[in-house]
């Protein structure tokens, strides 16, 4: 057990034994992509994770998984969550902890210079430490990351329904982005919820940014006027550029009883026709 | 045995269906309403479904069926009061309803009989004369 003990020791006393050469490893790791942490910042995250390290081998090499690995995963999540904000790849996040062999391996020799037996046992097991411990910030890593992109498809499907209302019982809903079936449902929903609470005769659906249609795309609108439709209200079109105009025909979906205009301008003018408002132009 | 009212308002039938429909319930209206229109000769039927959250395709069929017969015997029916999540259910179930006149409101709904039931009179009587 002698031979354990070394890296228990080296570990314990870690800030001091190991900063100065991990730290000095990690900016020349850093230093040929271009790091987005700055040194100061380094320098505070090394030293935290050597201290929380001694803690954790207090009773010898730390099983990262048990009770007394809980600070360190901790630390390491902050740290995954951290640099996948700022933007960082994973081999970056994970050469954190991975430079750290470097340094440790080197002690380690100076140490057991006559027992090469014993160095290998060493090696070994400091080698499986942080090899786990960089695994784990990896998948913390691409968790955090997962979360982010959930977070932004969310964000995005808010963002791309907006109802508007144009005028006493006129509502626009300016469609932009690829419609898959879930964005449908969205649109759908939030559509025919407005037209019941606005009591609006006339809903204008504006494909404008949308930027291709296919059958699915197609369907998916015939069912949304379908719907509105039935709840009583008007369905326009608009919005539909050439391009679009000359798919939907070569596609032979059948817009039959859909009312379609060029532009949302068009699609206006038409609701205040059958709503029976008149635009005129006052003055010179 | 549970039945739904229908309200006779001029020379239109107004149903309201405000409570959970069962088929057995769908059936009874439609024997109903098709009497009630044979006996007041009534020229529109009303069909307010506001209170309806729940839907399946035997009530789909059903509404269609109620307007369907309606035509049969001389009535417009308009559909009014389609909650969206009934009328998302039907599209996904495939139920169109085509030739179903539906409003928003039991106010537009009125304003729609009354304009259609005129249409038509007004054609009836071209036709006569001419």
């Amino acid at each position: 057990m002698t031979a354990q003990s070394q890296a228990v020791a080296l570990l314990q006393d870690g800030v001091a034994k190991l900063h100065p050469a991990w730290l000095a490893d990690l900016k020349a790791a850093a230093g040929s992509d271009k790091s987005r942490v700055s040194d100061s910042e380094l320098n505070d995250q090394t030293r935290e994770f050597l201290q929380l390290m001694a803690q954790a081998s207090r009773n010898g090499l730390p099983d990262i998984d048990s009770e007394a690995g809980a600070p360190l995963r901790r630390f390491l999540e902050t740290l995954s969550r951290s640099r996948a904000a700022q933007g960082a790849t994973s081999s970056q996040t994970a050469t954190f902890v991975f430079s750290l062999k470097r340094s440790i391996f080197a002690a380690l020799r100076t140490a057991l210079a006559n027992d090469s037996r014993g160095l290998a046992d060493e090696t070994w097991a400091v080698s499986e430490l942080l090899d786990r411990l960089g695994l784990f910030t990896v998948v913390s890593f691409q968790k955090s990351r997962e979360s982010i992109i959930e977070r932004q498809r969310e964000e995005m499907l808010e963002l791309s329904t907006p109802v508007v209302k144009l005028w006493d019982g006129v509502l626009a809903l300016p469609m932009i982005g690829t419609l898959d079936s879930a964005r449908t449902q969205v649109v759908m929903e939030s559509l025919l919820q407005r037209i019941v609470e606005t009591g609006s005769a006339i809903a204008i659906l504006d494909i404008t940014g949308v930027p291709t249609v296919d059958t699915l795309v197609a369907q998916h609108l015939l069912k949304t006027v379908t719907a509105i439709r039935l709840m009583g209200a008007d369905c326009i079109i608009s919005g539909v550029r050439p391009q679009i105009a000359q798919t939907i025909v070569h596609l032979g979906i059948d817009l039959e009883g859909i009312t379609t205009k060029a532009t949302l301008a068009d699609a206006l003018a038409l609701a205040f026709k059958r709503s029976g408002f008149t635009v005129t132009k006052t003055g010179s | 045995m549970e039945r739904i009212p229908i309200l006779r308002i001029g020379e239109f039938l107004l149903v309201t269906i405000q409570v959970d429909m069962h088929d057995q319930l769908a059936m009874n209206l439609q024997d109903d309403l098709s009497s009630r229109i044979q006996t007041t000769g009534a020229r529109g039927v009303l069909l307010d479904i506001s209170g309806l959250d729940m839907v399946d395709s035997f009530m789909g069929r059903m509404i269609a069926n109620i307007s369907a017969l309606s035509r049969v015997l001389d009535a417009t029916t308009v559909v009014v009061g389609m909650q969206p999540a009934v009328a998302i259910t039907l599209v996904e179930l495939g139920m169109t309803l085509p030739g179903v006149r539906t409003a928003l409101n039991a106010e537009l709904g009125m304003q729609m009989l009354s304009s259609a039931v005129a249409s038509e009179e007004s054609a009836d009587g071209g036709h006569r004369t001419g």
